[in-house]
Protein backbone atom coordinates (compact mmCIF):
# COMPACT_ATOMS: atom_id res chain seq x y z
CA UNK A 1 0.00 0.00 0.00
CA UNK A 2 1.32 3.14 -0.79
CA UNK A 3 0.37 5.12 2.12
CA UNK A 4 2.57 2.63 4.35
CA UNK A 5 5.29 3.74 1.79
CA UNK A 6 4.75 7.89 2.35
CA UNK A 7 3.81 7.15 6.03
CA UNK A 8 7.54 5.37 6.70
CA UNK A 9 9.29 8.00 4.82
CA UNK A 10 7.44 10.66 7.02
CA UNK A 11 8.70 9.09 9.86
CA UNK A 12 12.31 8.47 8.35
CA UNK A 13 12.38 12.17 7.52
CA UNK A 14 11.48 12.09 11.55
CA UNK A 15 14.43 9.79 12.63
CA UNK A 16 16.95 11.79 10.23
CA UNK A 17 15.64 15.21 12.14
CA UNK A 18 16.58 13.64 15.85
CA UNK A 19 20.01 12.71 14.49
CA UNK A 20 20.69 15.31 13.49
CA UNK A 21 19.79 16.98 16.41
CA UNK A 22 20.62 14.99 18.90
CA UNK A 23 24.30 14.37 17.00
CA UNK A 24 26.15 13.17 20.16
CA UNK A 25 24.37 9.93 20.31
CA UNK A 26 25.27 9.51 16.59
CA UNK A 27 28.51 10.27 17.56
CA UNK A 28 28.90 8.01 20.41
CA UNK A 29 27.96 4.96 18.65
CA UNK A 30 29.89 5.65 15.56
CA UNK A 31 32.68 6.22 18.51
CA UNK A 32 32.22 3.34 20.27
CA UNK A 33 33.92 1.07 17.59
CA UNK A 34 36.06 2.94 16.70
CA UNK A 35 37.59 3.09 20.19
CA UNK A 36 37.98 -0.72 20.16
CA UNK A 37 39.69 -0.20 16.66
CA UNK A 38 42.37 2.37 18.42
CA UNK A 39 42.94 0.35 21.69
CA UNK A 40 43.21 -3.48 20.02
CA UNK A 41 45.33 -2.27 17.29
CA UNK A 42 47.80 0.08 19.45
CA UNK A 43 47.40 -1.17 22.56
CA UNK A 44 47.22 -4.87 22.29
CA UNK A 45 47.86 -5.06 18.34
CA UNK A 46 51.66 -5.45 18.99
CA UNK A 47 51.57 -8.65 21.39
CA UNK A 48 47.87 -10.39 19.38
CA UNK A 49 49.54 -9.68 15.65
CA UNK A 50 52.46 -11.98 16.98
CA UNK A 51 50.51 -14.34 18.32
CA UNK A 52 48.37 -15.11 15.06
CA UNK A 53 48.26 -18.77 13.94
CA UNK A 54 49.54 -19.23 10.02
CA UNK A 55 51.35 -15.92 9.71
CA UNK A 56 54.78 -15.78 10.54
CA UNK A 57 56.50 -13.01 12.23
CA UNK A 58 53.00 -11.20 12.07
CA UNK A 59 53.17 -7.49 13.54
CA UNK A 60 50.27 -4.85 14.52
CA UNK A 61 49.10 -4.21 10.82
CA UNK A 62 48.44 -8.09 10.49
CA UNK A 63 46.29 -7.92 13.64
CA UNK A 64 44.24 -4.83 12.15
CA UNK A 65 43.85 -6.96 9.24
CA UNK A 66 42.38 -9.64 11.37
CA UNK A 67 39.56 -7.66 13.13
CA UNK A 68 38.77 -5.28 10.72
CA UNK A 69 35.85 -7.60 10.12
CA UNK A 70 34.97 -7.71 13.75
CA UNK A 71 35.00 -4.12 14.07
CA UNK A 72 32.58 -3.46 11.31
CA UNK A 73 29.98 -6.09 13.09
CA UNK A 74 30.98 -3.86 16.27
CA UNK A 75 30.02 -0.79 14.12
CA UNK A 76 26.29 -2.17 13.03
CA UNK A 77 25.90 -3.32 16.62
CA UNK A 78 26.92 -0.17 18.01
CA UNK A 79 23.74 1.50 15.48
CA UNK A 80 21.64 -0.85 16.69
CA UNK A 81 21.70 -0.07 20.74
CA UNK A 82 20.66 3.49 19.80
CA UNK A 83 17.66 2.57 17.95
CA UNK A 84 16.69 0.58 21.36
CA UNK A 85 17.12 3.52 22.86
CA UNK A 86 15.12 5.82 20.02
CA UNK A 87 12.54 2.88 20.51
CA UNK A 88 12.14 3.13 24.37
CA UNK A 89 12.04 7.47 24.11
CA UNK A 90 9.24 7.15 21.43
CA UNK A 91 6.85 4.41 23.60
CA UNK A 92 7.49 6.39 27.07
CA UNK A 93 6.40 9.93 25.45
CA UNK A 94 2.98 11.14 24.50
CA UNK A 95 3.52 11.39 21.13
CA UNK A 96 3.48 7.77 20.37
CA UNK A 97 -0.63 7.99 21.50
CA UNK A 98 -0.93 10.76 18.64
CA UNK A 99 0.36 8.15 16.10
CA UNK A 100 -1.81 5.72 16.97
CA UNK A 101 -4.67 7.82 16.94
CA UNK A 102 -4.32 8.89 13.36
CA UNK A 103 -5.49 7.11 10.30
CA UNK A 104 -1.79 6.06 9.39
CA UNK A 105 -0.08 2.87 8.26
CA UNK A 106 0.75 1.32 11.67
CA UNK A 107 4.18 -0.15 11.04
CA UNK A 108 5.35 2.89 9.89
CA UNK A 109 5.93 4.08 13.45
CA UNK A 110 8.97 1.03 13.63
CA UNK A 111 9.73 0.71 9.45
CA UNK A 112 10.50 5.01 10.35
CA UNK A 113 13.37 3.40 12.84
CA UNK A 114 14.36 0.65 10.78
CA UNK A 115 15.33 2.95 7.65
CA UNK A 116 17.08 5.64 9.91
CA UNK A 117 19.37 2.61 11.69
CA UNK A 118 20.23 1.33 8.12
CA UNK A 119 20.83 5.14 7.37
CA UNK A 120 22.98 5.43 10.15
CA UNK A 121 24.78 2.19 9.74
CA UNK A 122 26.35 2.82 6.20
CA UNK A 123 27.46 5.65 7.57
CA UNK A 124 28.99 4.23 10.83
CA UNK A 125 30.41 1.87 8.84
CA UNK A 126 32.24 3.74 6.01
CA UNK A 127 33.95 5.99 8.77
CA UNK A 128 34.94 2.71 10.55
CA UNK A 129 36.47 1.43 6.97
CA UNK A 130 37.77 4.33 6.37
CA UNK A 131 38.90 5.08 9.20
CA UNK A 132 41.22 0.92 9.29
CA UNK A 133 42.07 1.95 5.76
CA UNK A 134 43.90 4.76 6.94
CA UNK A 135 45.54 3.15 9.52
CA UNK A 136 47.09 0.58 6.64
CA UNK A 137 44.02 -1.78 6.44
CA UNK A 138 45.33 -3.66 3.29
CA UNK A 139 41.71 -5.75 1.63
CA UNK A 140 41.91 -7.62 -0.96
CA UNK A 141 38.19 -7.86 -1.88
CA UNK A 142 36.82 -7.38 -5.71
CA UNK A 143 34.14 -4.97 -6.90
CA UNK A 144 32.20 -7.99 -6.37
CA UNK A 145 33.43 -8.54 -2.91
CA UNK A 146 32.51 -5.43 -1.48
CA UNK A 147 29.11 -5.73 -3.03
CA UNK A 148 28.32 -8.97 -0.82
CA UNK A 149 29.75 -7.09 2.07
CA UNK A 150 27.66 -4.56 1.92
CA UNK A 151 24.96 -6.67 0.94
CA UNK A 152 25.41 -8.80 4.17
CA UNK A 153 25.96 -5.53 6.62
CA UNK A 154 22.56 -4.68 5.38
CA UNK A 155 21.01 -7.45 6.09
CA UNK A 156 22.96 -7.53 9.22
CA UNK A 157 21.86 -4.36 10.09
CA UNK A 158 18.18 -4.93 9.34
CA UNK A 159 18.46 -8.24 11.79
CA UNK A 160 19.78 -6.59 14.61
CA UNK A 161 17.43 -3.70 14.35
CA UNK A 162 14.49 -5.60 14.69
CA UNK A 163 15.83 -7.08 17.29
CA UNK A 164 16.47 -4.27 19.05
CA UNK A 165 13.67 -2.60 18.03
CA UNK A 166 11.84 -5.34 20.67
CA UNK A 167 14.37 -4.64 23.29
CA UNK A 168 13.20 -1.36 23.37
CA UNK A 169 9.16 -2.26 22.99
CA UNK A 170 9.92 -4.59 25.94
CA UNK A 171 11.35 -2.14 27.68
CA UNK A 172 9.93 -0.43 30.78
CA UNK A 173 11.80 2.96 30.13
CA UNK A 174 14.55 4.39 28.66
CA UNK A 175 17.28 3.43 30.51
CA UNK A 176 16.31 -0.48 30.18
CA UNK A 177 16.38 -0.35 26.82
CA UNK A 178 19.86 0.94 26.86
CA UNK A 179 21.56 -1.51 29.41
CA UNK A 180 19.71 -4.55 27.98
CA UNK A 181 21.43 -5.03 24.36
CA UNK A 182 25.04 -4.44 26.27
CA UNK A 183 25.97 -8.06 25.88
CA UNK A 184 25.25 -7.83 22.03
CA UNK A 185 28.32 -5.29 22.14
CA UNK A 186 30.82 -7.84 23.56
CA UNK A 187 29.28 -10.62 22.07
CA UNK A 188 32.13 -9.91 18.81
CA UNK A 189 34.71 -10.48 21.56
CA UNK A 190 33.59 -13.89 22.55
CA UNK A 191 33.49 -15.08 19.13
CA UNK A 192 36.10 -15.07 16.12
CA UNK A 193 36.13 -10.89 16.14
CA UNK A 194 39.69 -10.40 17.93
CA UNK A 195 41.51 -13.75 18.44
CA UNK A 196 41.23 -17.11 16.64
CA UNK A 197 38.56 -19.74 18.17
CA UNK A 198 41.29 -22.56 18.58
CA UNK A 199 43.36 -20.86 20.90
CA UNK A 200 40.16 -20.47 23.49
CA UNK A 201 39.38 -23.27 26.36
CA UNK A 202 37.08 -25.91 25.67
CA UNK A 203 33.89 -24.82 26.59
CA UNK A 204 34.08 -21.04 25.89
CA UNK A 205 35.52 -22.15 22.24
CA UNK A 206 32.45 -24.34 21.55
CA UNK A 207 30.02 -21.49 22.37
CA UNK A 208 32.72 -18.77 20.35
CA UNK A 209 32.42 -21.23 17.18
CA UNK A 210 28.85 -21.72 17.40
CA UNK A 211 27.76 -18.15 18.39
CA UNK A 212 25.87 -16.38 15.51
CA UNK A 213 28.64 -13.66 15.15
CA UNK A 214 31.08 -15.64 14.84
CA UNK A 215 30.13 -16.59 11.07
CA UNK A 216 28.96 -13.22 10.32
CA UNK A 217 32.46 -12.41 11.24
CA UNK A 218 34.05 -15.20 9.51
CA UNK A 219 32.06 -14.55 6.30
CA UNK A 220 33.22 -10.29 6.51
CA UNK A 221 37.24 -12.11 6.55
CA UNK A 222 36.71 -13.77 3.73
CA UNK A 223 35.03 -11.39 2.10
CA UNK A 224 37.55 -8.24 2.32
CA UNK A 225 40.14 -10.83 1.91
CA UNK A 226 38.77 -11.65 -1.10
CA UNK A 227 38.98 -15.28 -0.35
CA UNK A 228 34.94 -15.87 0.40
CA UNK A 229 33.82 -18.86 1.69
CA UNK A 230 30.43 -19.99 -0.16
CA UNK A 231 29.17 -22.22 2.79
CA UNK A 232 30.23 -19.62 5.54
CA UNK A 233 28.43 -16.35 3.56
CA UNK A 234 25.54 -18.74 3.82
CA UNK A 235 25.52 -19.72 7.24
CA UNK A 236 25.91 -16.12 8.07
CA UNK A 237 23.15 -15.26 5.88
CA UNK A 238 20.87 -17.76 7.61
CA UNK A 239 21.67 -16.32 10.97
CA UNK A 240 20.77 -12.57 10.35
CA UNK A 241 17.68 -13.65 8.56
CA UNK A 242 16.51 -16.06 11.79
CA UNK A 243 17.75 -13.37 13.91
CA UNK A 244 15.17 -10.71 11.78
CA UNK A 245 13.05 -12.49 11.64
CA UNK A 246 12.41 -13.84 15.08
CA UNK A 247 13.19 -9.82 15.80
CA UNK A 248 10.40 -8.58 13.58
CA UNK A 249 8.02 -11.16 14.70
CA UNK A 250 8.50 -10.23 18.39
CA UNK A 251 8.26 -6.73 17.63
CA UNK A 252 5.01 -7.33 16.14
CA UNK A 253 3.65 -8.59 18.58
CA UNK A 254 4.84 -6.64 21.42
CA UNK A 255 3.60 -3.39 19.20
CA UNK A 256 0.58 -4.88 18.56
CA UNK A 257 -0.01 -5.44 22.58
CA UNK A 258 1.30 -2.41 23.66
CA UNK A 259 -1.14 -0.78 21.30
CA UNK A 260 -3.99 -2.59 22.38
CA UNK A 261 -3.45 -1.27 25.89
CA UNK B 1 -41.26 11.22 -0.80
CA UNK B 2 -37.91 12.96 0.72
CA UNK B 3 -36.77 10.94 3.59
CA UNK B 4 -34.32 13.33 5.91
CA UNK B 5 -31.42 11.46 7.48
CA UNK B 6 -30.95 13.04 10.48
CA UNK B 7 -27.51 13.56 11.38
CA UNK B 8 -26.08 10.71 13.50
CA UNK B 9 -24.47 11.77 16.56
CA UNK B 10 -20.38 12.66 16.74
CA UNK B 11 -20.24 10.14 19.85
CA UNK B 12 -22.63 7.54 21.26
CA UNK B 13 -22.08 4.88 23.95
CA UNK B 14 -23.80 2.19 25.08
CA UNK B 15 -23.10 0.52 28.32
CA UNK B 16 -19.07 0.92 28.14
CA UNK B 17 -17.56 -1.33 30.52
CA UNK B 18 -13.57 -1.20 31.31
CA UNK B 19 -11.38 -2.60 34.46
CA UNK B 20 -7.73 -2.92 35.00
CA UNK B 21 -8.04 -6.24 37.31
CA UNK B 22 -10.43 -5.77 40.01
CA UNK B 23 -10.44 -2.54 39.65
CA UNK B 24 -13.89 -1.29 36.98
CA UNK B 25 -12.71 2.02 35.80
CA UNK B 26 -16.12 2.08 33.80
CA UNK B 27 -19.41 0.68 34.91
CA UNK B 28 -21.55 0.34 32.32
CA UNK B 29 -21.59 4.52 30.82
CA UNK B 30 -24.02 5.31 28.04
CA UNK B 31 -23.66 9.09 26.63
CA UNK B 32 -24.57 10.63 23.17
CA UNK B 33 -22.98 13.66 21.82
CA UNK B 34 -24.64 15.19 19.11
CA UNK B 35 -22.83 16.79 16.21
CA UNK B 36 -21.71 20.48 16.10
CA UNK B 37 -21.65 20.37 19.93
CA UNK B 38 -19.37 20.76 22.95
CA UNK B 39 -19.75 18.05 25.55
CA UNK B 40 -17.77 18.22 28.63
CA UNK B 41 -16.90 14.80 30.98
CA UNK B 42 -16.38 16.04 34.33
CA UNK B 43 -14.67 14.27 36.85
CA UNK B 44 -12.18 14.15 39.83
CA UNK B 45 -8.66 12.40 39.18
CA UNK B 46 -9.59 8.66 38.77
CA UNK B 47 -13.11 8.96 37.72
CA UNK B 48 -12.66 6.82 34.12
CA UNK B 49 -12.33 10.72 31.93
CA UNK B 50 -9.22 9.68 30.69
CA UNK B 51 -10.34 5.65 30.10
CA UNK B 52 -13.37 7.10 28.46
CA UNK B 53 -11.35 9.41 26.27
CA UNK B 54 -8.93 6.39 24.84
CA UNK B 55 -11.51 3.94 24.31
CA UNK B 56 -13.58 6.68 22.27
CA UNK B 57 -9.97 7.67 20.29
CA UNK B 58 -9.33 3.35 19.45
CA UNK B 59 -6.14 3.56 22.04
CA UNK B 60 -7.86 0.99 24.32
CA UNK B 61 -10.74 -1.71 23.94
CA UNK B 62 -13.65 -1.49 26.27
CA UNK B 63 -14.32 -4.97 28.15
CA UNK B 64 -18.25 -4.61 27.26
CA UNK B 65 -20.40 -1.63 25.76
CA UNK B 66 -20.39 -0.34 22.34
CA UNK B 67 -18.91 2.61 21.51
CA UNK B 68 -19.80 4.83 17.86
CA UNK B 69 -18.01 7.65 16.87
CA UNK B 70 -18.17 9.42 13.82
CA UNK B 71 -20.45 7.09 12.81
CA UNK B 72 -18.06 4.13 12.91
CA UNK B 73 -17.55 1.22 15.83
CA UNK B 74 -14.81 1.81 17.56
CA UNK B 75 -13.87 -2.12 18.02
CA UNK B 76 -14.75 -2.92 13.98
CA UNK B 77 -13.99 0.21 12.36
CA UNK B 78 -11.11 2.02 14.58
CA UNK B 79 -9.44 3.58 11.02
CA UNK B 80 -13.08 4.56 10.10
CA UNK B 81 -12.56 6.28 13.59
CA UNK B 82 -9.21 7.76 13.24
CA UNK B 83 -9.95 9.61 9.87
CA UNK B 84 -12.29 11.11 11.38
CA UNK B 85 -10.93 12.31 14.44
CA UNK B 86 -8.32 14.62 16.38
CA UNK B 87 -7.23 13.88 19.94
CA UNK B 88 -4.99 15.47 22.38
CA UNK B 89 -4.12 14.05 25.45
CA UNK B 90 -3.26 15.19 28.32
CA UNK B 91 0.24 14.46 28.15
CA UNK B 92 2.00 16.84 25.68
CA UNK B 93 2.35 14.73 22.44
CA UNK B 94 4.61 16.99 20.55
CA UNK B 95 8.04 15.92 19.33
CA UNK B 96 10.26 18.39 20.97
CA UNK B 97 13.22 17.76 18.77
CA UNK B 98 11.30 19.16 15.95
CA UNK B 99 10.55 22.82 15.64
CA UNK B 100 6.96 24.07 15.59
CA UNK B 101 6.69 24.05 11.81
CA UNK B 102 8.38 20.80 11.41
CA UNK B 103 6.05 19.13 13.79
CA UNK B 104 3.24 20.53 11.96
CA UNK B 105 4.70 20.00 8.61
CA UNK B 106 4.81 15.58 9.96
CA UNK B 107 1.12 16.07 10.80
CA UNK B 108 0.33 17.09 7.46
CA UNK B 109 2.68 14.94 5.71
CA UNK B 110 0.53 11.85 8.13
CA UNK B 111 -2.84 13.11 7.06
CA UNK B 112 -1.53 12.54 3.58
CA UNK B 113 -2.13 16.27 2.43
CA UNK B 114 -0.76 17.52 -0.46
CA UNK B 115 2.63 19.37 -0.87
CA UNK B 116 0.68 23.32 -1.44
CA UNK B 117 -2.09 22.19 0.74
CA UNK B 118 0.17 21.29 3.56
CA UNK B 119 2.15 24.55 3.40
CA UNK B 120 -1.31 26.51 3.41
CA UNK B 121 -2.56 24.93 6.07
CA UNK B 122 0.71 24.90 8.58
CA UNK B 123 1.17 28.70 7.90
CA UNK B 124 -2.41 29.05 8.75
CA UNK B 125 -2.09 27.37 12.30
CA UNK B 126 1.15 29.08 13.27
CA UNK B 127 -0.83 32.05 12.64
CA UNK B 128 -4.22 31.45 14.30
CA UNK B 129 -2.30 29.56 17.56
CA UNK B 130 0.16 32.57 17.40
CA UNK B 131 3.22 30.38 17.20
CA UNK B 132 4.58 32.53 14.09
CA UNK B 133 7.48 34.14 16.03
CA UNK B 134 8.70 30.60 17.19
CA UNK B 135 7.66 28.76 14.35
CA UNK B 136 11.14 27.46 13.87
CA UNK B 137 12.37 27.16 17.07
CA UNK B 138 12.29 23.54 18.43
CA UNK B 139 9.57 22.81 20.28
CA UNK B 140 11.36 21.72 23.45
CA UNK B 141 11.85 25.67 24.03
CA UNK B 142 8.26 26.39 24.10
CA UNK B 143 6.95 27.49 27.73
CA UNK B 144 3.80 25.10 28.81
CA UNK B 145 1.19 27.35 27.24
CA UNK B 146 2.92 27.40 23.79
CA UNK B 147 3.71 23.55 23.72
CA UNK B 148 -0.25 23.00 24.88
CA UNK B 149 -1.00 25.74 21.65
CA UNK B 150 1.01 23.49 19.68
CA UNK B 151 -0.50 20.23 20.64
CA UNK B 152 -3.81 21.28 20.01
CA UNK B 153 -2.61 22.52 16.30
CA UNK B 154 -0.86 19.33 15.59
CA UNK B 155 -4.60 17.86 16.32
CA UNK B 156 -6.20 20.04 13.89
CA UNK B 157 -4.03 19.46 11.25
CA UNK B 158 -5.80 16.96 9.02
CA UNK B 159 -9.56 18.74 9.35
CA UNK B 160 -11.01 16.18 11.83
CA UNK B 161 -15.08 17.53 12.75
CA UNK B 162 -14.57 15.85 15.95
CA UNK B 163 -11.69 16.32 18.61
CA UNK B 164 -10.93 14.86 21.66
CA UNK B 165 -9.37 17.40 24.48
CA UNK B 166 -8.88 15.36 27.82
CA UNK B 167 -7.75 17.96 30.53
CA UNK B 168 -6.85 20.74 27.54
CA UNK B 169 -5.95 23.14 30.47
CA UNK B 170 -4.40 20.93 32.59
CA UNK B 171 -1.18 22.90 34.22
CA UNK B 172 -1.91 26.20 32.84
CA UNK B 173 -1.78 29.80 33.68
CA UNK B 174 -4.79 31.34 33.77
CA UNK B 175 -4.00 33.90 30.52
CA UNK B 176 -3.11 30.86 28.68
CA UNK B 177 -6.57 28.96 30.13
CA UNK B 178 -8.55 31.58 28.71
CA UNK B 179 -6.65 31.96 25.43
CA UNK B 180 -7.52 28.17 24.87
CA UNK B 181 -11.24 28.36 25.80
CA UNK B 182 -11.13 31.59 23.02
CA UNK B 183 -9.72 28.56 20.89
CA UNK B 184 -12.16 26.46 21.44
CA UNK B 185 -15.26 28.36 20.82
CA UNK B 186 -13.81 28.71 17.65
CA UNK B 187 -13.78 25.95 16.41
CA UNK B 188 -17.12 25.23 17.70
CA UNK B 189 -18.21 28.28 15.69
CA UNK B 190 -16.56 26.16 12.68
CA UNK B 191 -18.69 23.44 13.30
CA UNK B 192 -16.26 20.80 14.79
CA UNK B 193 -17.71 18.75 17.50
CA UNK B 194 -15.70 18.92 20.95
CA UNK B 195 -15.88 16.08 23.54
CA UNK B 196 -13.52 17.41 26.40
CA UNK B 197 -12.63 16.28 29.72
CA UNK B 198 -12.41 18.86 32.14
CA UNK B 199 -12.46 18.61 36.42
CA UNK B 200 -13.17 21.94 36.43
CA UNK B 201 -16.51 23.21 36.79
CA UNK B 202 -16.27 26.66 35.41
CA UNK B 203 -14.30 25.14 32.06
CA UNK B 204 -17.56 23.22 31.55
CA UNK B 205 -19.71 25.60 32.72
CA UNK B 206 -17.54 28.09 29.71
CA UNK B 207 -17.45 25.54 26.90
CA UNK B 208 -20.03 22.77 27.00
CA UNK B 209 -23.88 22.49 25.71
CA UNK B 210 -24.29 19.39 28.23
CA UNK B 211 -22.16 18.13 30.82
CA UNK B 212 -21.85 14.36 31.87
CA UNK B 213 -20.53 13.96 35.42
CA UNK B 214 -18.12 10.92 35.69
CA UNK B 215 -18.12 9.03 39.23
CA UNK B 216 -17.05 5.92 40.33
CA UNK B 217 -17.07 4.68 36.75
CA UNK B 218 -20.69 5.89 36.47
CA UNK B 219 -22.29 8.77 35.13
CA UNK B 220 -24.14 10.14 37.98
CA UNK B 221 -25.53 13.22 36.20
CA UNK B 222 -25.97 14.67 33.16
CA UNK B 223 -27.43 17.88 31.70
CA UNK B 224 -26.58 21.36 30.66
CA UNK B 225 -24.73 23.39 33.13
CA UNK B 226 -28.04 25.29 34.46
CA UNK B 227 -29.51 21.90 35.15
CA UNK B 228 -26.40 20.47 37.16
CA UNK B 229 -26.27 23.71 38.90
CA UNK B 230 -29.90 23.38 39.98
CA UNK B 231 -28.78 19.65 41.30
CA UNK B 232 -26.55 21.36 44.21
CA UNK B 233 -27.36 23.02 47.22
CA UNK B 234 -27.06 26.67 46.58
CA UNK B 235 -24.26 28.66 47.70
CA UNK B 236 -22.99 29.69 51.64
CA UNK B 237 -22.18 32.97 52.61
CA UNK B 238 -19.36 32.99 54.86
CA UNK B 239 -19.05 35.18 58.00
CA UNK B 240 -15.27 35.95 59.50
CA UNK B 241 -15.32 36.70 63.31
CA UNK B 242 -12.71 38.00 65.22
CA UNK B 243 -12.60 35.10 68.47
CA UNK B 244 -14.26 31.85 69.45
CA UNK B 245 -16.63 34.12 71.85
CA UNK B 246 -17.86 35.67 68.91
CA UNK B 247 -18.35 32.84 66.90
CA UNK B 248 -20.35 31.19 70.17
CA UNK B 249 -22.69 34.36 69.64
CA UNK B 250 -22.96 35.09 66.37
CA UNK B 251 -24.03 30.83 65.54
CA UNK B 252 -26.50 31.45 68.37
CA UNK B 253 -28.45 34.12 66.67
CA UNK B 254 -27.69 32.37 63.43
CA UNK B 255 -28.89 28.61 64.10
CA UNK B 256 -29.19 27.37 60.07
CA UNK B 257 -25.19 28.59 60.39
CA UNK B 258 -22.53 25.73 60.45
CA UNK B 259 -19.31 27.03 63.01
CA UNK B 260 -15.94 26.53 62.05
CA UNK B 261 -13.55 27.21 65.40
CA UNK B 262 -10.27 26.28 63.09
CA UNK B 263 -10.84 29.12 60.88
CA UNK B 264 -13.55 31.46 62.92
CA UNK B 265 -16.37 31.61 60.56
CA UNK B 266 -19.58 30.76 60.10
CA UNK B 267 -21.30 29.52 56.93
CA UNK B 268 -24.74 30.36 56.16
CA UNK B 269 -26.32 28.44 53.51
CA UNK B 270 -27.50 30.96 50.85
CA UNK B 271 -28.29 31.41 47.03
CA UNK B 272 -26.68 34.45 46.97
CA UNK B 273 -29.46 36.86 45.28
CA UNK B 274 -29.44 40.42 47.29
CA UNK B 275 -32.67 40.23 48.93
CA UNK B 276 -31.58 37.47 50.46
CA UNK B 277 -27.90 38.31 51.78
CA UNK B 278 -29.63 42.00 52.78
CA UNK B 279 -31.72 39.52 55.15
CA UNK B 280 -28.96 37.76 56.40
CA UNK B 281 -26.60 40.62 57.15
CA UNK B 282 -29.39 42.42 58.96
CA UNK B 283 -29.51 39.60 61.60
CA UNK B 284 -25.76 40.68 62.34
CA UNK B 285 -24.87 43.23 64.54
CA UNK B 286 -22.53 45.69 62.92
CA UNK B 287 -19.18 45.07 64.78
CA UNK B 288 -19.24 41.07 64.74
CA UNK B 289 -18.40 40.23 62.03
CA UNK B 290 -14.84 41.21 60.13
CA UNK B 291 -15.33 40.03 56.70
CA UNK B 292 -17.86 38.32 54.26
CA UNK B 293 -17.32 35.80 51.37
CA UNK B 294 -19.74 34.80 49.24
CA UNK B 295 -19.62 31.35 48.23
CA UNK B 296 -21.28 29.86 44.79
CA UNK B 297 -21.40 26.41 44.19
CA UNK B 298 -17.96 24.59 42.73
CA UNK B 299 -17.13 21.42 42.06
CA UNK B 300 -16.79 20.23 45.12
CA UNK B 301 -20.39 20.82 46.07
CA UNK B 302 -21.68 18.99 42.50
CA UNK B 303 -19.49 15.96 44.11
CA UNK B 304 -20.96 16.13 47.26
CA UNK B 305 -24.16 16.23 46.38
CA UNK B 306 -24.23 14.13 43.55
CA UNK B 307 -22.13 11.65 44.93
CA UNK B 308 -23.08 11.88 48.92
CA UNK B 309 -23.50 7.89 49.60
CA UNK B 310 -26.80 6.94 49.97
CA UNK B 311 -27.89 3.21 51.69
CA UNK B 312 -26.54 0.30 50.06
CA UNK B 313 -24.46 2.69 48.27
CA UNK B 314 -21.36 4.15 49.99
CA UNK B 315 -19.14 1.56 48.30
CA UNK B 316 -20.25 3.48 44.80
CA UNK B 317 -18.65 7.02 46.54
CA UNK B 318 -15.68 4.70 47.88
CA UNK B 319 -14.13 4.10 44.17
CA UNK B 320 -14.00 7.89 43.44
CA UNK B 321 -10.56 8.12 43.90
Amino acid sequence: MSYAVRDSLTMLRRQLRHMARYPSLTLMLIGQPLVFLLLFVYVFGGTMGAGLPGVSAGDRGDYLDFITPGIVLMAVVSVSLGTAIAVATDMTGGIIDRFRTMAIARVSVLTGHVLGALIQTAVAVVVVVAVALALGFGPGASPGDWLATAGLLALLSLALTWLTIAIGLVSPNVETASNLPMPLMLLPLVGSGFVPTETMPDGLRWFAENQPFTPVIDALRGLLDGSPDGGTVLLAVAWCVAIGLAGYLWSRRLYRRRAAG
Amino acid sequence: MTTTTPTPPAVSVARLAKAYGDHEVLRGVDLEVPAGTVYALLGPNGAGKTTMVRILSTLLPADAGDARVGGHDVRQDPDGVRSSIGVTGQFSAVDELLTGRENLRMMADLGHLDRDRATEVVDELLRRFDLVDAADRRAASYSGGMKRRLDLAMTLVHGPRLIFLDEPTAGLDPRSRRELWQIVRELVAGGVTVFLTTQYLDEADQLADRIGVLHGGRLVAEGTSAQLKRLVPGGQVELQVADAAALDRLAERIPQGVADAETLTLAVPSDGRPAAVRRLLEAVPEDAVTAIALRTPDLDDVFLALTRPTTGDAERAEVAA
